[in-house]
């Protein structure tokens, strides 16, 4: 499970609580999805989509960090470092 | 694609295929517990690469393939009522039943409706007043927060001819299943990342120490399952467990709670029979008493039978339990095909043997076999 | 009358005072003329058109025909990009095309369903009129028939069309041979999508668009500059998957193909990403696969780059020596994998 997939929020539609929707652009399409459980996105954020619902807010930060980190590690490193609880 | 091509890159992936090989001093056993990550890991053919390294069980994380088949039978009977606009899941729809599967009830007449998501189904709900439209609502907790905002939805659209036919399970309440078997082999989960991303992973700490076997939250593309299968060698190769994000930019600890929240609203645990496996306690959900009324079973009067399990030489629930590979069965690419399943592991594009067959059909079956001397033309 | 099947996406406004096709239309009478004469003919505006009761003559030809026979039955009626009739006069010629003939003369025959708007049949006729002059061929006969409500999905066109074969005609797939390589003349998957996104109102903007077009000159570039073709087939329903298939079975050699290679436009790629589809099993209707002796890959792909429908042509892969599977794809990462046959049309899904 589950095939999610991230987009680009190009505008806000409504932000009623329950009804909440953003236009997202994947690729080159763009379509509209559910927003509610995503209401802290903004327009340029990438939200992760499953079944037109937005599930989460891509950390681009976080991804930044992390992709440097493998780049980096590579043959050279012995330590591979994920979050731990 | 951003956020996808990234995590595809063939030199990221080929450098973390080679750490894996050179860290693990012993074939370890992970088990993945979600279709999506099966589909990937063998579309890439990231588990012959690790052969040797790390074998890889698939788990029972095919939500389609772990749905009942009585539950499937329920969803014909609505679909043949004229009034009715069953809507689903396109993933659901080849899936057997006992008695055929969605598609087969299509050419009966019953009315079956694909749809990418449940909100769709409330905006045909509303589109169409004079229909009675169901959602079949199956798939994990992914999928649940979709679900439980379609009946928030309807609700404030105070639609009268919406509701849900609820089959949705449950991940842990699996995995815990699974560490009960006897003769269980697994070593170390990859955890399902997308679910992950909704309930967050403070729930496997508890885990964690019981069973004493590593869990790394883990995504999907190749760059992430090698990652979080990295992350699970040097965990055994150090004699440590613990419960580990490797897949940060989508998954916080505490996951996201405004999707908890509408999913608690609407949603309630319940016991709940999975194909192949019998009932796990705890393992779905169902809709609380407030909102019967989007109840499909309670609207139409449904009797749900006792869950039988599968066609008796179906060996489901032994492939879902990863005490066999789907090339261990000995109906495998013969009397069970994506044309012809005896279960829905071999349907649905998520489950291990479906998967199989498509990425792994090359090692055994009647496609092979040689041709006869002089039968190729000019 | 099922209305789902010509309202999507319908081009033309149809009030509640809008006539329709009645069971008289079909039964031969004057209702029936007066379709034809009033409706059909003028928008053909071919005079060597013979109505239902004649044959048409056709003048002597000098080589060998092809012939071939086609049925149309999409829902919706409309899409981006076409609708049924210009589907069924592109699908006819290009199956022509792809035997190695230059199209000359169709025939169209219809059904239609009682109460279909007869502005909605006008705006087919037009279509095929239309794609007819494009793709440089006649429509020479017809036939109209009517069925009762229900019967029809709003109307469904059966084509036959007749082409004169033109030297060197390709050999086929089974004279395919170890090393020869494979080209498609375009991005993959655009007819599927659209028609899905459509019928389905998958609320994608832009709506995305199906390729639909006659392959007539892309054949033409390929034999004008000398490129010898084995083999060449338009990639319809289950995709280049299914043609590679088909292939394989022929000769009894592998199709490899890569996936970095393949030509897919951004849209196309989003939406599959999100429905879970894979691009190679989407049908498509105006893209072809070619095969060509091995050595000979760059030179067609230039020839096919001057043609505009083409200009997007890319090599894809290479016939080998039957290996692990009848067709198998190198995905990213390198490794190669059986590529599977498609199960009937692809389904979107979450898992």
């Amino acid at each position: 499970m589950c095939l999610a997939v991230p987009g680009r929020i190009t505008r806000w539609i409504s932000r009623d609580p329950v009804l909440a929707t953003a236009e997202v652009e994947f690729g080159g399409v763009r379509r509209v999805c559910h927003m509610a459980c995503v209401t802290d996105a903004v327009e340029g954020d990438y939200v992760i989509v499953h079944a037109g619902v937005g599930i989460s807010r891509v950390d681009e930060q976080e991804a930044r960090r992390v992709f440097e980190e493998l780049k980096t590690s590579g043959e050279s490193t012995d330590e591979w470092e994920g979050d731990r609880t | 694609m951003k956020y996808v091509d990234e995590y595809r890159d063939p030199h990221l992936a080929r450098e973390l295929l080679e750490s894996i090989r050179r860290r693990s001093t012993r074939p370890w056993v992970l088990m993945e517990v979600c279709g999506g990550q099966t589909h990937s890991l063998l579309r890439n053919g990231i588990d012959a690469e690790l052969e040797g390294s790390v074998e890889l069980i698939h788990g029972p994380g095919c939500p389609v393939c772990v749905t009942p088949a009585e539950a499937i039978d329920l969803a014909q009977d609505l679909a043949l009522r004229p009034e009715i606009l069953l809507t689903s899941f396109g993933d659901m729809l080849r899936v057997p039943g006992t008695r055929g599967s969605l598609l087969d009830i299509r050419t009966r007449g019953g009315n079956v409706r694909t749809v990418y998501s449940p909100l769709d189904a409330v905006e045909l709900a509303r589109r169409e007043p004079a229909r009675q439209v169901v959602f079949f609502a199956v798939g994990f907790e992914t999928t649940t927060p979709a679900t439980a905002l379609a009946v928030l939805q309807a609700d404030a659209y105070r639609l009268e001819n919406f509701s849900l036919l609820v089959a949705h399970v449950r991940v842990q309440p699996a995995m815990e299943a699974i560490m009960q078997v006897g003769d269980c082999r697994v070593q170390a989960f990859l955890a399902a990342g997308h679910v992950c991303t909704v309930l967050g992973y403070d729930s496997y700490v508890e885990f964690v120490r019981r069973h004493r076997v590593p869990v790394v939250v883990t995504g999907f593309e190749p760059v992430d399952l090698l990652t979080g299968i990295l992350e699970c060698v040097d965990q055994l190769e150090s004699a440590t467990f613990d419960v580990v994000n490797c897949y940060a930019r989508s998954v916080r600890q505490e996951g996201n709670s405004s999707a908890q929240e509408i999913v608690d609203r609407v949603f309630e645990p319940a016991d709940r029979p999975w194909r192949g496996l019998g009932t796990i306690p705890a393992g779905g959900l169902r809709l609380r008493p407030e909102w019967s009324r989007f109840d499909a079973e309670r609207r139409y009067g449904l009797a749900a039978m006792p869950s039988s399990g599968c066609a008796a030489e179906c060996r489901s629930g032994d492939v879902l339990a990863g005490r066999i590979r789907p090339t261990e069965c000995s109906s495998f690419g013969t009397r069970c095909t994506p044309d012809a399943p005896l279960g829905a592991p071999m349907v649905s594009s998520e489950g291990a043997c479906a998967a199989y067959f498509r990425y792994r059909r090359a090692d055994c079956g009647p496609h092979t076999a040689p041709r006869p001397a002089g039968a190729a033309t000019g | 009358m099922n209305d789902n099947s010509w309202q999507p996406h319908c081009p033309v406004g149809v009030s509640a005072q809008t006539e329709r096709i009645t069971l008289a239309h079909g039964e031969g009478g004057r209702a029936m003329r007066q379709l034809i004469h009033d409706r059909i003919v003028p928008r053909l505006r071919n005079p060597n058109f013979s109505d239902a009761n004649d044959a048409a003559a056709l003048p002597a030809l000098q080589g060998p025909l092809a012939f071939t026979t086609d049925s149309f039955v999409v829902s919706p009626l409309f899409f981006p990009g076409g609708d049924i009739g210009t589907l069924a006069v592109y699908g006819t010629v290009n199956d022509l095309v792809v035997a190695g003939a230059r199209p000359r003369w169709l025939s169209l025959s219809f059904i239609l369903e009682e109460g279909l708007p007869l502005d909605v049949f006008d705006r087919v006729v037009e279509s095929v009129a239309a794609a007819a002059r494009r793709a440089n061929v006649e429509i020479v006969t017809g036939d109209t028939k009517v069925v009762p409500r229900g019967a029809a999905d709003g109307l469904f066109i059966t084509t036959s069309g007749i082409g004169e074969l033109i030297s060197p005609i390709p050999a086929g797939p089974r004279s395919l041979l170890a090393g020869d390589e494979l080209i498609v003349s375009g991005p993959i998957g655009c007819h599927g999508v659209a028609i899905l996104a459509c019928r389905e109102n998958l609320g994608f903007e832009p709506a995305p668009t199906s390729d639909c077009a006659p392959l007539v000159e892309v054949a033409d570039a390929l034999r004008a500059a000398a490129i010898p073709v084995r083999a060449m087939r338009d990639a319809t329903r289950g995709g280049v998957a299914a043609v590679l298939h088909e292939w394989a079975g022929q000769c009894e050699l592998t199709m490899r193909i890569d996936e970095t290679a393949l030509p897919v436009s951004s849209d196309v790629r989003g939406i599959c990403e999100l429905l879970g589809m894979d691009p190679l099993h989407v049908a498509n209707e105006g893209t072809m696969v070619i095969a060509v002796p091995a050595g000979a890959g760059e030179s067609g792909l230039a020839a096919l780059r001057q043609v505009s429908l083409s200009k997007e042509a890319a090599l894809i892969g290479a016939v080998q020596p039957r290996g692990i599977a009848p067709v198998t794809i190198r995905r990213s990462l390198g490794v190669e994998q059986p590529l599977d046959e498609p199960h009937g049309a692809p389904l979107p899904r979450i898992c």
